[in-house]
């Protein structure tokens, strides 16, 4: 299905989205750009990229387990596990990158382990993707096998044309959500809408070739000197994983106030010194190098190595683009491709 | 100046194990920390306006080593008060210091560009001002138009202490930055509303914290410690206020306003207020500002009965 939404209306299907369901939007803010939930009077940017990803409406950066709540001192609490409800959330306005970032860690909670909480909200979201007309600097979605048009984990894609987006379907949830009001008939706006989809795809910079990386990273794998040179100007933040629309990791902690007890997930990050710490007091990776070295190898090497080939990165180079010491994660990946013995 | 950094870190380079500079990055708009092991290396060291990270961040885990950082003026507080602090041991470390014109604000930039930075194509500075091709629009931004805050507000543009010292020293002509002085205007509840809605928008990565060169827990910051917990590991506004209080506590008399805490941050997140706003207050009751005096230990790593700024027996 092929339908014209004009760029006047977009703020309005916002608002009336957020009368009936969660909306996740990048909103402008003070300077900044991120995904918020949207509320009516927020202000929605889609002419940049917004630093975060929308990861959240599938993977909450925090998430309530169960919640022990004790009425009286003393007495046992009441222990009730917690499911997120069942309420239809809507993507506006994310990128075809952070559409697919969340079908490429799906199998992680959707596979031999069920995650009931991802597959829920994998379950009730929408995914409104804005086409891409050109690419960033630290954009490489076309080399991790997306694409500026790819409809990959998203339900209908907008592509950008004279007055508006021309709204396309990609699934039957995608289809019945342009039957909204506010889309138009789309007209002749079809071709219009191909170019810009063909222009799209020509102004991506050559693919980058990342099948030998797998076995090239992983034979770096106990090169100190290797790893200590590519981290070196790393500040060992989270900022990267942070942003990551492909980053799946998560700690569970309780959090006690008084008389309510809260067990939460939150997202963890591979780049913090606690990410390995184990009880003994031992940590495997007690360096920013070897941290590293797990957050790019398990990206371009042991990720794939198990998931059919599947790179754990989706090219938005948020990483990249956002890193307080400009640390570029393709850098590493080709040094590693090209390292000679 | 390039040309004179160059020869002097040329000639120390036998003596070191690394130098720290700065190279271009990914873009023509980002400059990146290098580390200058070899006398080839050399060849890519750029100094001017993108030369925006404070490398001093990287001193203390360097402990051992003898490293050559180049620093602004900014940053060599930084140097001094690590050293005054014995985090770091100054002899290990050659200061190459330069005179410094000032470096952007990328969140400036973007404001000044017609498209985001990412669409940069070309981009060359001629004297003070940057000639660009963005999205395949050519523009000029003067360099004052798009100067990082700190910049406007330096009054040390020459390094200080440093060994040695490049380019022709400039006179500091600090002024004040308008958005302290409109959030200082705020009433509590009006800042308390602001921090609300700007927490908001924290993703807890701790940009600002590793960032930061005086904040040398680093692995073992109690905001991750695990056991005791701490601080809630929930990403709400709350949680991500008590964080950045916490940290702007642990560097009361201690931060030297090198702005990396800001500009780290990837949600542009203005953590400089509450940092200026910290050291206003160290330096109304301890007349102490940090890394200005080498040999000067930060007030509240010293104890007096009585600290003559506040008035403890008085009515």
């Amino acid at each position: 299905m092929e339908r014209f939404l004009p760029a006047a209306q977009l703020t309005a299907l916002a608002d009336d989205l957020a009368g009936s369901c969660h909306v996740l939007a990048p909103v402008a803010h003070a300077g900044s750009v991120v995904f918020r939930w949207y509320r009516p009077g927020m202000r929605l940017e889609f002419s940049r990229m917004a630093s975060t990803s929308p990861k959240a409406a599938t993977f909450p950066q925090t998430e309530p387990l169960l919640v022990a709540q004790r009425h009286e001192e003393h007495k046992q609490p009441v222990i009730e596990a917690t499911l997120p409800p069942q309420a239809r959330t809507v993507v506006l306005g994310c990128r075809p990158c952070g559409a697919r970032g969340k079908e490429i860690f799906g199998p992680v909670f959707l596979g031999v382990a069920h995650d009931p909480y991802f597959a829920r909200r994998r379950e009730d979201a929408l995914f409104i993707s804005l086409v891409c007309t050109r690419p960033e600097t630290t954009c490489f979605c076309s080399s991790v096998g997306g694409g500026p048009a790819d409809p990959t984990g998203s339900d209908v894609l907008l592509i950008p044309v004279q007055g508006g987006f021309v709204a396309r379907s990609v699934t039957e949830a995608g289809a019945a959500f342009l039957q909204h009001a506010l889309f138009e008939d789309v007209g002749a706006r079809g071709a219009e809408a191909d170019a810009v989809v063909t222009q799209a795809q020509a102004a991506m910079p050559p693919s980058h070739d990342f099948s030998s990386a797998p076995a090239k990273l992983l034979a770096r794998f106990d090169d100190k000197e290797f790893w200590e040179q590519q981290s070196a100007k790393c500040i060992s933040c989270g900022a990267c994983t942070y942003m990551c629309p492909t980053c799946y990791c998560f700690n569970i902690t309780d959090d006690d106030l008084g008389l309510i007890s809260r067990r939460i997930r939150t997202w963890d990050n591979c780049m913090s010194y606690t990410f390995t710490l184990e009880a003994s007091g031992h940590n495997p990776r007690p360096t920013k190098a070897h941290r590293l070295k797990n957050r790019v190898s398990h990206k371009f090497s042991y990720y794939p190595s198990i998931h059919n080939g599947v790179i754990a990165c989706c090219g938005c180079g948020r990483c990249i683009k956002h890193c307080p010491a400009g640390v570029d994660i393709r850098a590493i990946v080709h040094a590693a491709q090209e390292y000679a013995q | 100046m390039l040309q004179q950094l160059k020869d002097a870190i040329t000639s120390r380079l036998p003596e070191l194990d690394l130098v720290l500079g700065w190279e271009m990055g990914f873009d023509p708009f980002h400059a990146t920390p290098l580390y200058i092991r070899e006398a080839a290396d050399v060849e890519r060291l750029v100094v001017g306006p993108w030369a925006v990270h404070n490398l001093a961040t990287y001193l203390p885990g360097l402990k051992g080593k003898k490293v050559g950082i180049v620093v602004k003026g900014c940053d060599s507080r930084s140097v001094i008060q690590l050293a005054n602090e014995g985090l770091i041991r100054r002899e290990d470390v050659t200061v190459f210091g330069l005179c410094c014109d000032g470096v952007v604000s990328h969140r400036k930039l973007r404001e000044k560009l017609p498209a985001d930075l990412g669409f940069v194509e070309e981009a060359q500075w001629q004297a003070d001002v940057l000639r660009a091709r963005v999205a395949g629009q050519e523009v000029s931004v003067r360099l004052s138009d798009v100067l990082a805050d700190k910049c406007i507000a330096c009054c040390y543009p020459n390094a200080l202490g440093a060994d040695v010292l490049v380019g022709s020293e400039r006179t500091a002509s600090p002024q004040p930055v308008a958005c302290q002085e409109s959030f200082e205007a705020l009433s509590s509840a009006e800042k308390q509303a602001f921090w609300q809605e700007t927490m908001a928008r924290c993703i807890r990565c701790y940009a600002c914290r590793n960032a930061c060169p005086m904040c040398v827990c680093r692995d073992h910051c109690i905001a991750t410690s695990r056991d005791p917990l701490w601080l809630g590991q929930e990403n709400s506004p709350a949680e991500n206020f008590m964080f950045q209080m916490i940290h702007v506590m642990h560097l009361a008399g201690r931060c030297t306003e090198c702005g990396e805490c800001e500009r780290a941050c990837p949600v542009d997140i203005p953590l400089l207020l509450l940092r200026r706003h910290m050291n206003r207050v160290t330096q109304d009751l301890f007349a102490y500002e940090a890394g200005t005096t080498v040999g000067q230990t930060p007030p509240l790593l010293t104890f007096q009965v009585e600290e003559a700024g506040i008035n403890e027996r008085g009515w």
